[in-house]
């Protein structure tokens, strides 16, 4: 019987020709992965470990991202743990302040995530690298601290559900857009315990921007993880960013799906996923009449240079509506340099919105940009949960940079398309 | 191995960020993150939660981020297991890694409701409702699994095996 993409990553790191959908692997790891609210957990449970040393110092990535620069005194006490750590244990890939970004968009541009890689991360959109052909997935500090101590982690060998895009996206429908309508499809437990696998001729007409949004919200539907094949675009984008060599797999023409979804791209409108689940989706023409307080566009989701090119695309030359808080954070300090050199980071100023250093912050309730009772937020983060960003009754409305870009424009959601 | 508790019941998706609000994780110490279990869909679940309770809900418990601290605060709260239609997968790792009983049982999530005693027996995975005296069977772990739980955790698992 033919394997999925995602099982033939897992068999071959499992050293076996062949698995099938629920056996139980122990597969090898080529990346582990934590941040500064998890690590600090694992590093308490790796003093359990009879040997404390961790398996490989240049496969483990530490990366301070979520409460950093340190809001409060007990985030620098977690990030002075996870600093002590790294330092003590040599670990090669620790980002500090400066250096750092938001994880899911720091660690494939610095090219740390290949295909046919076998990544864990205690932070559930570790999924994003299955953007560049890697099964990743995210786990809790208990399997971190394992991970880092032995190398290796147990695993399901997942079942999958085939996702066929087909055709090209209108104007101002991204990534985010196709995700939001995939998850607003099939629901937030539709994907449970499975592996979503990407595939069609659509995807030659995604960004790996784009195909990042995708994968990072692979978890949104519950499932184990989001994958895509690796073609042209991908090459391109590894040849930039790593020197490090790898291996396509690609899955077998006889593989079993649980299901098959077949998507025209073309079809599909700006999407917006309503509080208090990413499920909730309404195509932009749906939405209605909307008020909102704040905006950010950011986030391991869309905090990458496409989407501050397009949300500048729709700023430019325009405000942000009077009394509207609009929040922009590119994810990594790359992604800010390269903001700054285009002039993006000037037509956002000149707009009236903020531009942050790279951090979590507000995605989380973390800080930078808290709503109060009652308060709105469009956002292009990935979770619009009861408290999520704040006050138990705030509400958060997911969508792309673009409708993000608009909404602040407006002051009520609102698609580019209807600026003018 | 028992437990018996009176039940606290949620719905659907159940997910981290209201099980424990990120606003609490600059903090790891369980009984500091007990202080705030749940607070965000149910506030009188801190007042009334005694040792040995037992959470039921629909499907997707725990769904959302991978924080441990989730399973950590409901354990420190003193819950002796979560019987759910369905568990978040990262969840679902976490609570045996850490040694939270939890079961799968459909059946039991649908018809259990708020209030009521119930007793679990964990070797046999049967569950009984003892207001209403009707017994379910739960879901029984793989035997990969049984012996992370039996290990009491994940890291003692792994240490015993060398």
């Amino acid at each position: 019987m033919g394997m999925t993409m995602t099982q033939k990553i897992l068999a071959a790191h499992a050293g076996l020709e062949q698995v099938t959908a629920g056996q139980l692997i122990e597969a090898d790891l080529d990346l582990v992965l934590g941040n500064d609210i998890t690590s600090p957990v694992a590093i308490k449970e790796m003093e359990k470990f009879n040997t404390q040393s961790v398996f490989d110092k240049d496969k483990i990535a530490l990366v301070p991202d979520h409460f950093v620069p340190n809001k409060d005194i007990k985030s620098a006490e977690h990030c002075k743990c996870v600093r002590n750590f790294a330092r003590k244990n040599e670990i090669t890939n620790y980002f500090e302040v400066g250096e750092m970004g938001i994880e899911h968009a720091l660690l494939p541009e610095k090219g740390l995530t290949v295909p046919g890689d076998v990544i864990i991360g205690a932070d559930s959109h570790t999924c994003t690298y299955g953007a560049v052909g890697a099964f990743s997935t995210g786990i809790g500090s208990t399997d971190m601290a394992a991970g880092m101590a032995t190398g290796k982690a147990w695993f399901k060998v997942p079942s999958a559900i085939r996702f066929v895009l087909t055709g090209k996206p209108a104007e101002w429908v991204s990534g985010k857009d196709i995700i939001l309508h995939i998850i607003g499809m099939i629901g937030v437990d539709g994907a449970l315990y499975k592996s979503m696998e990407f595939t069609g001729d659509g995807i030659a007409e995604l960004s790996m921007d784009d195909r990042f949004t995708i994968a990072n919200m692979a978890i949104e539907a519950g499932a184990k993880n989001g994958i895509f094949p690796v073609d042209d675009k991908t090459k391109a984008y590894l040849e930039e960013h790593t020197k490090r060599s790898y291996k396509v797999y690609e899955a077998d023409e006889d593989a079993e799906y649980d299901e098959t979804y077949t998507i025209d791209l073309s079809s599909l409108k700006p999407t917006v996923a309503f509080p208090h689940l990413p499920e909730n989706t309404k195509t932009i023409d749906q939405v209605g009449d909307i008020a909102i307080d704040q905006v950010v566009i950011g986030s391991c989701t869309n905090g990458r240079i496409d989407d501050m090119r397009i949300a500048a695309k729709v700023l430019k030359g325009r405000h942000v509506a009077q009394g509207i808080r609009c929040i922009i954070i590119p994810a990594t300090q790359a992604v800010y340099l390269q903001a700054m050199e285009e002039g993006l980071l000037k037509i956002f100023i000149e707009a009236g919105a903020i531009v942050s250093t790279p951090t979590c912050g507000p995605c989380l309730g973390g800080y930078m940009g808290i709503l109060a009772e009652g308060e709105r937020c469009v956002s292009t983060t990935n979770r619009n949960f009861v408290g999520r960003m704040g006050h138990v009754n705030s509400e958060i409305y997911l969508a792309s940079p673009a409708v993000a870009a608009a909404s602040a424009v407006t002051g009520r959601i609102s698609c580019p398309c209807q600026l003018d | 191995m028992k437990a018996q508790g009176t039940v606290f019941k949620y719905g659907d998706n159940v997910d981290t960020d209201v099980i424990i609000p990120a606003r609490y994780l600059n903090s790891s110490d369980p009984a500091e993150l007990a202080t705030h279990c749940m607070e965000d869909i149910d506030t009188e679940f801190v007042k009334k939660v005694h040792k040995g309770d037992i959470i039921v809900a629909n499907k997707n418990f725990g769904c959302g981020s991978s924080r441990e601290h989730a399973p950590i605060a409901i354990k420190a709260s003193g819950i002796s297991c979560v019987i759910a239609e369905t568990f978040a997968r990262i969840f679902y790792r976490n609570a045996i890694n850490i040694g939270l009983p939890i079961i799968e049982c459909p059946d039991a999530a649908k018809e259990i409701k708020a209030g009521d005693e119930v007793e679990i027996d964990f070797d046999s995975g049967v569950i009984t409702d003892k207001t209403t005296g009707k017994e379910y069977q739960g879901q029984p772990f793989p035997e990969f699994m049984q012996k992370i739980i039996k290990a009491e955790g994940l890291i003692n698992y792994i240490n015993e095996k060398g």
